[in-house]
């Protein structure tokens, strides 16, 4: 009845970076712990696990310098069957937690995973906050719009009139929209990828993982048991062509042959066009930089139920949370000792008895 | 000058009050400096209005600081204050109930205004009725007195003048108590050097205050307190915040571990934030979360990562960090929780004192979740048990509740400065690199704690988290052998802990027949009242608890050696419970919860009853 936790002797042993500059050569085994994965069957998890384990060795960094960061819900499950070092933590603190571990260790390379519940409802504080200061993690949200582990409750994705067990009449609440919703917390990166796209979320990681700040990918994954095909319009075989890939400095547009774009309407809003009809050079040019743009990008399709953009929605450099401040005080605290101590002791007006 | 008398005092309680926006604080503070450098002993306790400011004038702005100081060693800020120095008629209407009968009152005549009086609700002014004949009335135009001093001071108004009167009122008291003046001065000037002006005209006002009760004739008593006999060493005045940021920071030097505070503010735990902010010089981390669970979680966080982490608040904050402090359970890591606690239920009394968390720190969480828990008993004690509270928590790799309370937050005593290397040793023991091979981070070592193995360590990586783990590998296990043992061990590991506490030793010169018991800030009043009663004759035993889980191993023992037991607490009887429950002793209680100390004199009362009865 135990689900092992050890993950020693999975793989070969890590080739570490010496002095000498020797290329740390890592494979997917490397990431992969030795336990039973216990999602359910045909859960989009199982993809995101695996292109995540695959991603990995590419960074350089051996297992122990990566700590994965869990909430509670599916999702929370993720670290387990990581060989890095993991945490899996309460309901929703995923990056609060992250955020103490981030601060006190620069060093580290830290993932937060959650859920839609997890990170946008119990624990929906924690994740703007953390975007907000901008905090050296990567939030990596699965989001299926559903409760899964509790059996099948709306979430704060769920579309109005969702019926569920706790919706048997429809649900009356208006659901977030996570990318705009981390654009408000004025995220410096924000991106959407598919669980099933090995390719196009590896690009996305990639991306994540070099940004230099707190990175939001919001990964639309696909709960086959409580809320199956609620992203049939974008992942199901044959509609990938309602991916609206953003590139950064190029025209947007899509379709099979990218017949299809983003212009922007004389009301200065973002809407769909054919581009036969618009012409190339009406096309707007992605600059994932310009936050407006972010957003309205965001806004374009507030439910994956249509022509939906993925991608780098947003990518601008601003100084990390508390960089810098670490290495002065390690710089402090060299050296430091009991006359430091006795001196801090005596500090304001002191006096002595004979 | 002429003939002025000076009578000596072996003990003396003053309390300065005025408008929140009067300096009262900053006055009280400076008196307290000025009689630490004399020598004497003194507690001082700070009363804040809950409102930052009020309407000027008004009861609810008045703030009030209290000190009692001897030439005897003293343990409590005083009960009725014997001088009442009041800056306006608020002042006097919401203190002088409390004051002695025949005690000196000094009040800012030019306070007493017919708009101030009407503000504090008086029909008729009490300086010219006969509502103050039981006292001694001097009454001082200090804020006119106060200008006039300033006069010709480039850059002061006579309006900014008049902000310097708690100078004059400062200026005033320490000639009446024979106070150095060199701290005050030497304050003024390095506080505002660089504000020229303003520098000035409080040195003209404190002056002018000293001058005037050396030179009036209104005045013609003046007392002096001699030092206090205390034990050699260098001393200095410490309120129980700084004394627990100091601990905590000598906890991380001692254990070599960086330290890292996550709080969000709540009053009146704010200012141990404040503390440590400053302290970049010795490393210190501190955040201010979102939220108090994110102060807890972040505390975790760096926790996992190899840092001491603490996180502060007050009660409603100790609620919401409840999960939070389970998981730190369940991960077995070390986790420092500070509750200064105040007057609830829910936002309750923010500024003031309680001791009611008792039962919630030790039992406040779902699940069977037992964690030591510690309290401070005085100012200055704040310090050891911070070091204490350190040690066990990285130690033991548990979390672990230190209590505090507003009280011991906001008030100072003289602290005998330890010698630093005689502070403990703690050595947080990381789990080293393995072979990559079985590496368990359940097992146990002899005092049942776990491995702490770092990230980055290579070989080590595992994942801790709040699902139930199998002994001794950590893996998840939902079986049901195994969850009883975890539940067992976890308990013992906390139990243990009293092999290495000592046991409780009580002050019964004589082989009383009663015991008084505290826990945490009742200890001054205790230890004073016993004082008392053994000064008349009587004959009563004391004892305080520092630890509250594990109990010190005698505990049970002590306690059923005593014909009668009395605990005296700031709550409802919390640890009276739990001495009841865990001993089957029928010990009897004293309670107070008015959101103020409990106070030698009424616990002298409380006991003597109870020796004739």
């Amino acid at each position: 009845m135990s689900e092992s936790n050890g993950h020693q002797g999975n793989g070969a042993a890590p080739e570490v970076n010496g002095e000498g500059g020797a290329t740390l050569t890592l494979t997917k085994k490397d990431f992969a712990s030795d336990q039973e994965t216990r999602w359910c069957p045909g859960c989009g998890d199982y993809a995101i696990l695996a292109t995540v384990q695959q991603f990995l060795p590419e960074l350089g960094v051996p297992p122990e310098k990566i700590v994965f960061v869990a909430g509670i819900g599916c999702s929370g499950r993720f670290a387990y069957y990581m060989s890095t070092y993991g945490v899996h933590g309460i309901h929703g603190r995923a990056p609060a937690l992250a955020t103490g571990l981030a601060v006190a260790r620069p060093d580290l390379s830290v993932w937060v995973v959650t859920g839609d519940g997890d990170s946008l409802s119990i624990g929906g504080n924690h994740l703007i906050h953390a975007l907000r200061r901008n905090v050296p993690i990567n939030i990596l949200l699965f989001n299926n719009q559903i409760y899964g582990l509790t059996k099948g409750q709306y979430s704060p994705t769920s579309e109005e009139g969702k019926v569920t067990k706790s919706t048997p009449f429809g649900s009356q609440d208006h659901p977030f929209n996570p990318l705009a919703l981390a654009l408000g917390a004025d995220a410096s990166f924000v991106a959407r990828t598919v669980d099933t796209d090995r390719d196009h979320e590896t690009e996305v990681l990639r991306a994540a993982a070099a940004h230099h700040g707190s990175s939001f990918v919001e990964i639309y994954q696909n709960c086959n048991v409580f809320n199956d095909g609620a992203f049939d319009a974008v992942r199901a075989k044959g509609k990938e062509a309602n991916q609206i890939r953003l590139v950064d400095g190029e025209p947007i547009r899509f379709g099979a042959d990218g017949e299809r774009g983003v212009v922007r309407a004389p009301n200065g809003r973002l809407e769909l066009a054919e581009v036969a009809e618009v012409g190339e050079d009406a096309l707007v040019v992605h600059d994932a930089g310009d936050p407006s743009h972010a957003y309205a990008l965001a806004r374009l399709a507030d439910r994956p139920t249509g022509p939906t953009p993925v991608g780098v929605l947003r990518s601008s450099e601003r100084p990390a949370y508390a960089e810098g401040i670490g290495e002065q005080l390690e710089t402090a605290r060299e050296g430091l000792g009991d006359d430091d101590l006795a001196s801090l002791l005596r500090s304001g007006d002191t006096w002595t008895v004979e | 000058m002429e003939n002025k008398t000076v009578e000596e005092k072996e003990r003396v309680v003053i309390r300065f009050a005025g408008d929140s926006g009067d300096g009262i604080q900053l006055s009280g503070n400076l008196f307290a400096a000025e009689t630490a450098l004399i020598g004497n002993d003194l507690v001082t306790l700070p009363d804040f209005p809950a409102e930052i400011r009020a309407p000027a004038g008004t009861l609810a702005g008045v703030s009030a600081f209290q000190i009692h100081f001897a030439s005897r060693e003293i343990l409590t800020p005083g009960g009725r204050p014997n001088v009442l120095v009041a800056m306006n008629p608020a002042a006097l209407k919401g203190n002088l109930a409390e004051l002695m009968s025949g005690g000196i009152v000094i009040v800012n005549e030019d306070g007493f205004t017919k708009g101030n009086l009407g503000k504090a609700k008086y029909d008729s002014n009490p300086l010219e009725d006969d509502s103050l004949d039981s006292y001694q009335v001097f009454r001082v135009p200090m804020t006119s007195m106060t200008v006039r001093a300033t006069e010709g001071i480039d850059g002061i108004t006579s309006r900014d003048a008049a902000r310097s009167k708690n100078f004059f009122a400062l200026g005033l008291v320490s000639w009446m108590y024979s106070r150095p003046t060199d701290p005050t001065i030497g304050w003024i000037e390095k506080k505002f050097g660089d504000k020229t002006a303003i520098m000035e005209a409080n040195l003209a006002a404190f002056r002018a205050g000293f001058n005037f009760g050396e030179t009036a004739e209104l005045l013609q008593v003046s007392y002096t307190v001699k030092a206090a006999p205390a034990e050699p060493g260098t001393y200095r005045a410490v309120n129980g915040t700084t004394a627990a940021a100091t601990g905590l920071i000598a906890a991380s030097v001692r254990s070599g571990l960086p330290l890292f505070l996550a709080s969000y503010p709540i009053t009146p735990a704010s200012e141990l934030l404040h503390e440590l902010s400053r302290q970049r010089k010795f490393g210190v981390r501190t955040v201010q979360a979102e939220d108090e669970i994110a102060a807890a979680n972040m505390a975790l966080g760096a926790s996992f990562g190899g840092h001491l982490g603490v996180t502060a608040t007050s009660g409603p904050g100790m609620d919401l960090k409840a999960e939070t402090v389970g998981l730190a359970v369940a991960l077995e890591l070390p986790l420092l929780v500070i509750d200064v606690q105040r007057a609830g239920p829910s936002t309750g009394m923010p500024t003031k004192t309680e001791q009611a968390d008792l039962l919630s720190s030790l039992y406040g969480r779902h699940g069977e979740s037992p964690l030591p828990v510690i309290a401070a008993s005085t100012p200055a004690d704040c310090f050891e048990v911070a070091v204490e509270a350190a040690r066990i928590a990285i130690t033991y790799r548990t979390p672990v509740i230190m209590l505090s309370d507003t009280f011991l937050a906001n008030s100072s005593e003289p602290w005998k400065l330890p010698d630093v290397a005689t502070l403990p040793e703690i050595d947080p023991a990381f789990a080293t690199g393995g072979d990559g091979e079985g590496f368990q981070p359940y097992a146990r070592d002899e005092r049942g704690a776990r491995p702490w193995a770092l990230p980055g360590t290579p070989g080590l990586a595992h994942v801790i988290g709040g699902l139930e783990k199998e002994d001794v590998t950590g893996d998840i296990s939902y079986e049901p052998d195994n969850h009883a043992r975890m539940t067992e061990l976890r308990a013992a590991k906390v139990a243990g802990i009293a092999d290495e506490i000592d046991d409780l030793v009580p002050d019964d010169p004589d082989g009383a027949d009663l015991l008084v018991l505290g826990w945490g800030s009742t200890y001054g009043a205790i230890t004073g009242a016993a004082r008392r009663i053994r000064r008349r004759g009587g004959n009563v035993a004391c004892a305080h608890l520092r630890y509250l889980n594990p109990l010190p191993k005698n505990t049970g023992e002590l306690v059923r050696s005593y014909k009668r037991v009395l605990i005296p607490e700031n709550n409802s009887g919390q640890l009276w419970r739990l001495i009841r429950a865990e001993f089957l002793v029928d010990a009897e209680r004293y309670n107070k919860v008015e959101g103020l100390p409990i106070f030698a004199e009424e616990l002298d009362d409380v006991i003597s009853e109870k020796l004739e009865t």
